[in-house]
């Protein structure tokens, strides 16, 4: 693991490994999204309670998924980088914060338009809404964090103990605020038997959720090849980089 | 050297230097209390002194005031430490830097959660609160509080280098003492209507183990990266 | 006994020393010079373990200090800028302090060693309403305390007095004779003579 991972540690590499992968997600992504969102926009049949408010969906469960999920993939990228000194990995804790953010933010946002029809206001103080909320606060402390200090290199390492801190907190958060109050409708795509889901629906939910890890993906190796860029902009490899190859300094 | 008899002397020598370093500035123990008692005071001023509302309120009431409380503390807990270089001297001493924390966080709790149990039975009157409940709100304080001193140590750690600290650190911190607020105020809850509460009792003794468990490592680890 | 291995330190982007490479062996002092800005504080911390190198190792006794650092903290005094001397405690209970952190007896010649530093009659006086050179002599007062091998000074002679400076020399001297090292910064060069110093200048670069 060690041996596969170590070339990896080196910014130079990460760099050209952010290169390659980028194009493979971003096709993906672009085409996931175009399938995804027609099929279930336009063709999945409408639900016969909900009607077609329902179809938000489509961007709400992806993104409140994903949210938990970048969270999660933040906190062992941050473990990653305690352990083993690994400084491209702290980068990459910084990379996925804004985007995990966003995407809470997104989740909350579309939460609330759908809550509206269904429930009849935008907000209720409901176990899972109250989650996702305070998993964006957890994201915006963790961005916040890493802002203030001047040193990266600290900011980098405060963040990771931050995110660390987080993730042992958000399954207690998580039930606690469960057991405190639930009103939301419970899971359904993890109940596949029992058909709490119909598969016109389902299939182009999964579509969906695979091209927004994709579409996220992008943007955080966006994120991440600019942190290493930005870290190591007093390296020659970047230099050479910056001025095309031509004049090395 | 490295006897249980030493670490025992380490954490004591912390704890107590900590203690007269509060006392010889009293306005740190009475700043938070003081605190407290306004907060709870402006409640009744602001929802209308009805005595069935404020018993409903009461708990909430209470807790949310104990956790802003403990906050005003936070900041200070290692900012003159590491401003007068003590911090570092810690981290070359031959002691795990852990348990120097952990002295240091049982101090912050003396100081400022502490006096906040003792005052309660005094609000509860106040706020008009049964007694059975009374008791529930003791209980949940008096575990409740040195989880707080636990969770807000990390915060504390995290931001102790920074100038403009503070406000960061309740950003950091708040978010992180829901899962206490709510098993504590369910607890008075369940208290007041003469139910069993010895259930949000215990999961706020396991969060209590498992924080003072995992909270120092984390503080130790935050307080290298805030001297480095 | 300390081997530092081509370390390289960088700062808001400007890198103050690369490829440094030296080494300290028993009874010998080196005295660190260079420009305000150069480095010798920033070196100073990643010897003492504060801080990381970007790259290259410092070694204690040969281990690396940053896998296992119980016998480089029992080895090393170190006195910064901040002087972890608290304003609100007196002089005796400050050096108590520290030696119960250090895992040091309690001495009971405390007093004969804040009269040696000419506090007599100020260490019942908490610190903060000292002057700032007898605040620093608290401070240096570990330098009669510790049992320390290598000792890592950052401008030890600030605001100290002339006597004060050939007191804490002739401490060197006694530290260096028992198979001590010291590393120290300074502008101001040691008074007295010491044959085994060397000078270590970190350049300021851009």
């Amino acid at each position: 693991m060690w041996k596969w991972l170590h070339p990896y540690a080196k910014a130079e590499k990460a760099y050209q490994v952010c290169n390659t992968l980028m194009p493979y997600f971003a096709v993906v992504a672009v085409i996931g999204l175009i399938v995804g969102w027609t099929w279930g926009l336009a063709y999945a049949p409408a639900d016969y309670q909900q009607k077609d408010s329902y179809r938000i969906i489509f961007i709400h469960v992806p993104s409140a998924i994903l949210s938990m999920g970048a969270y999660t993939s933040m906190a062992i990228t941050a473990f990653i980088a305690m352990v083993w000194q690994i400084r491209n990995a702290e980068l990459a804790v910084i990379a996925i914060a804004p985007v995990g953010a966003a995407v809470a933010a997104i989740a909350l946002i579309t939460g609330a338009a759908w809550g509206k029809p269904m429930w009849g206001t935008w907000w209720v103080w409901d176990a899972r809404l109250t989650t996702m909320l305070i998993l964006l606060f957890l994201y915006i402390g963790v961005i916040a964090l890493y802002h203030a200090f001047e040193d990266k290199g600290a900011a980098g390492r405060a963040s990771c103990i931050l995110a660390m801190v987080g993730v042992v907190n958000v399954p207690i958060i998580h039930y606690s605020v469960e057991w405190w109050n639930t009103l939301h409708q419970g899971s359904t795509i993890t109940k596949f038997d029992g058909s709490a889901i119909d598969s016109s629906m389902l299939y182009p939910l999964l579509i969906n959720i695979l091209a927004f890890a994709c579409l996220m993906a992008v943007i955080v190796l966006m994120r991440l090849k600019n942190e290493i860029l930005e870290r190591e902009k007093h390296r020659p490899w970047v230099r050479n980089l910056v001025s095309g190859g031509k004049n090395a300094v | 050297m490295k006897t249980h008899d030493s670490y025992w002397r380490l954490f004591s020598s912390i704890y107590k230097k900590d203690l007269t370093l509060a006392f010889r500035q009293r306005s740190e123990i009475i700043n938070p209390v003081l605190f407290f008692i306004i907060v709870i005071t402006l409640f009744p001023l602001g929802v209308g002194p009805e005595p069935n509302l404020l018993a409903r309120m009461a708990p909430g009431i209470i807790w949310v005031a104990a956790l802003l409380s403990t906050m005003l503390g936070l900041d200070k807990m290692f900012r003159d430490d590491y401003v007068d270089g003590t911090l570092e001297q810690m981290m070359l001493s031959p002691f795990p830097t852990s348990l120097t924390v952990l002295a240091k966080i049982a101090a912050h709790w003396t100081v400022t959660g502490l006096p906040l149990v003792l005052m309660t039975p005094m609000f509860a009157l106040l706020l008009n609160l049964e007694s059975e409940a009374l008791t529930a709100t003791l209980l949940t304080l008096l575990i409740g509080t040195p989880l707080l001193s636990l969770i807000g140590a990390i915060g504390a750690a995290l931001t102790v280098g920074l100038q403009k600290g503070g406000v960061l650190l309740s950003l950091l911190v708040l978010p992180l003492y829901i899962p206490v607020l709510i098993f504590a105020t369910s607890a008075i809850d369940a208290g007041a209507m003469s139910l069993d509460y010895s259930g949000q009792l215990a999961i706020l003794g396991a969060l209590l183990a498992g924080a003072s468990v995992l909270a120092p490592f984390a503080v130790s680890s935050s307080l290298k990266v805030s001297v480095s | 006994m300390l081997k530092v291995d081509s370390i390289c330190c960088v700062r808001q982007d400007r890198c103050l020393f690369e490829d440094l490479s030296f080494e300290l062996h028993q009874g010998q002092i080196v005295q660190l010079e260079g420009q305000n800005g150069a480095g010798k504080t920033s070196l100073l911390r990643i010897l003492a373990g504060f801080v990381r190198a970007e790259s290259g190792k410092v070694m204690w006794q040969g281990v690396d200090i940053a896998k296992d650092n119980l016998q480089f903290a029992c080895d090393t005094l170190y006195i910064g800028h901040k002087t972890g001397v608290n304003g609100q405690l007196t002089a005796l209970e400050n050096l108590a302090f520290w030696l119960e952190t250090h895992g040091l007896e309690t001495r009971q010649d405390l007093l004969d060693v804040l009269a040696q530093l000419g506090l007599v009659g100020l260490e019942d006086v908490p610190v903060r309403l000292l002057s700032a050179g007898q605040q620093r002599r608290v401070a240096l007062a570990r330098l009669w305390l510790n049992k320390a091998k290598l000792w890592m000074l950052d401008e030890p002679f600030t605001a100290v007095d002339k006597k004060g400076v050939v007191l804490l020399q002739q401490q060197f001297k006694k530290h260096l004779a028992q198979g001590g090292a010291i590393i120290l910064t300074s502008h101001q060069d040691l008074t007295e003579h010491f044959p085994e110093l060397s000078r270590l200048v970190l350049e300021y670069r851009f």
